[in-house]
């Protein structure tokens, strides 16, 4: 600090402990709402503090046969289905971009700048502007209520493409050459000194992937009209719809928790990496 | 772009980039070129005759008021988005970045919102501003406001805007503090010298330097109001009360998904390709040129 100003030192540290909790206030109540049983969580106003029903709450959501709002899949289910989904996208982004990007830095070959492109295009393509015909498309593939349609559409990847791009090009033209040197050949340098070196990248990824992975939305809902094969966070919706007849408010906000807990905990543990990655990289 | 020493050529890099390529084809190219394709068509009864009509589709969009609306709407809903956002972010990272102790414990909690779903970030702020239960709706109400988001149209346009900032927050927070933290501290300390206080400097010295971040961030809010947000509006308002906030993206999946009107959702898509692709392109034009400092 460039000067003393106790006065401004605690009104910044104010301003920061306000921010804070209006920032985790949402997440906060919600917590609170899954530790009631439904009485109090009818009774306006509602708590602020937690109560002692969250064991029994989970006991109820996890042990029925079906979730508030009628949905008939179990939620153990619903968490496998969300994490086959958000596992498959991470690893599949992951290694079939790092090795498109090895192609392209390291080999030249006709139609490497097409193949680029190409790739570079999946960023003006989101799913949310092309619903129908990807949807006609995984249909016809026979892809619908299936881990392989929830996954393998998403896994193409312009971002991290780009991302290992940038981290291949900062690697000293020297390793290759001393690798080349003793013999080793294009597999094998990328396994033996590609890989390591983008340890941390991979790592910022996971983050970023397990996230987007977990929360997608628009998509199940598209792909998927078993109930077997919803996902956590979709079926978010059908409580919240149910929740105008008969509020079970206390089971839709563990629901809620649930399905925000596991990217969270991604998130939280792997803070310095998931920083670093995402401020560096994303640009 | 590519590395002075490299590997012959062969089959090998085909093969490398294959898995990348080919889904790229067959789930983003193909229906991409798919809807341009049906946006020229118009699909009588019972879908048993296409006839191709040029831009009439497109036409009839641009003399719709509903979509017209909608896309006013849209405009609006993604200022506040990221205008609300990057207010808020902007100011706690300014306050974070003077931060000695405790910064890491601030960021922690920051971050959070990062992580959850923009559904699930729908349905928190359901449950805080439910008519009936809902706490904030509750202090409102005894500060006299009577708040009904399935009713109020206005109202239920705030709650998704506040619903979206937030869960965006966490990301403009990140940026902004980096940003912030790339300041090279001898500028600081010299308006310091000069007899800057905290609040001059920021807008003298860090806020300038700041704008490549800021426009960057700018777009990335953009694009995120435009195109992920369906989740908050499903959650919360399924574009209701009377349209009120029927979003673009929302609009697309309504009349192509619920509707069935093929030629119609078609020619919305590629009017949001449209719209994308200038995005994405204003960001790399700007962005990459401009971010150095």
């Amino acid at each position: 600090m460039v000067e003393n100003r106790p006065l401004t030192n605690v009104l910044t540290h104010v301003g920061l402990i306000v921010g804070v909790l209006l920032v985790a206030f949402p997440i906060w109540v919600t917590f609170v709402a899954a530790t009631h049983d439904a009485s109090r969580m009818n009774q306006v106003p509602l708590p602020l503090l937690p109560g002692g029903h969250l064991w029994e709450n989970l006991a109820t959501v996890f042990g029925g046969e079906s979730q508030p709002g009628g949905l008939a899949t179990p939620m153990w289910r619903l968490l496998l289905n969300s994490t086959v989904m958000a596992v498959t996208i991470t690893v599949g982004k992951i290694a079939i971009s790092i090795i498109a990007a090895f192609a392209i830095v390291y080999f030249r070959f006709p139609f490497r700048m097409f193949f680029f492109w190409l790739i570079f295009v999946t960023l003006m393509l989101p799913v949310e502007v092309r619903i129908l015909p990807t949807f006609e498309v995984v249909s016809n593939l026979g892809m619908l209520n299936s881990y392989a349609g929830l996954s393998i559409p998403l896994i193409a990847s312009a971002t991290a493409t780009f991302m290992f791009r940038q981290v291949f090009l900062t690697i000293p033209d020297e390793l290759l050459e001393s690798a080349r040197v003793d013999g080793a050949g294009a597999l094998r340098f990328f396994w033996d000194i590609l890989l390591p070196l983008s340890r941390m990248n991979i790592a910022a990824l996971v983050v970023i992937l397990f996230t987007y992975g977990w929360n997608q939305y628009l998509w199940p809902l598209l792909i998927t009209t078993e109930q077997d094969m919803y996902t956590i966070v979709m079926s978010i919706k059908e409580m919240l719809v149910s929740a105008e007849q008969s509020p079970q408010w206390n089971l839709i906000m563990l629901t809620a928790l649930l399905a925000m807990v596991p990217p969270l905990l991604v998130v939280l543990v792997m803070q310095q990496f998931f920083v670093k990655g995402l401020t560096e990289t994303e640009k | 772009m590519l590395k002075r020493v490299h590997f012959p050529p062969g089959v090998l890099p085909y093969l490398l980039v294959f898995p990348q390529v080919a889904i790229t084809l067959v789930f983003f190219i193909w229906p991409a070129v798919q809807a341009l394709y049906q946006s020229f068509l118009v699909e009588g009864p019972f879908g048993l005759s296409r006839q191709f009509v040029w831009f009439q589709n497109f036409a009839s969009l641009f003399q719709s008021e509903a979509y017209l609306n909608s896309f006013g709407r849209t405009f609006f809903f993604s200022v506040c988005v990221a205008g609300l956002s990057m207010g808020v972010s902007l100011f706690l990272a300014g306050l974070a970045d003077r931060v000695v102790k405790g910064a890491l414990a601030y960021r922690t909690v920051i971050i959070w919102p990062y992580a959850v779903a923009p559904a699930i970030a729908g349905a928190l702020w359901v449950f805080l501003f439910d008519p009936t239960l809902g706490i904030v709706a509750y202090l409102l109400e005894l500060g006299g406001i009577d708040w009904n988001q399935n009713v109020n149209g206005g109202q239920a346009m705030a709650l998704v805007i506040m619903a979206s900032a937030w869960k965006q927050i966490a990301y403009n927070f990140l940026f902004f503090l980096a940003g912030l933290q790339a300041i090279p501290k001898s500028m600081t300390e010299a308006a310091a010298i000069d007899g800057a206080g905290p609040l001059r400097r920021f807008f003298t010295i860090s806020f300038p330097l700041l704008t490549p971040t800021t426009f960057f961030l700018f777009v990335i809010n953009g694009v995120y109001a435009f195109f992920e947000t369906f989740g908050v509006i499903d959650a919360v308002t399924q574009g209701g009360p009377a349209n009120a906030t029927n979003i673009l993206v929302y609009k697309v999946y309504q009349d192509g998904f619920v509707g069935l009107d093929l030629g119609g959702s078609a020619a919305q898509s590629v009017i949001l390709m449209i719209l994308v692709m200038a995005l994405t392109l204003v960001q790399f034009r700007f962005v990459e040129g401009k971010v150095q400092y």
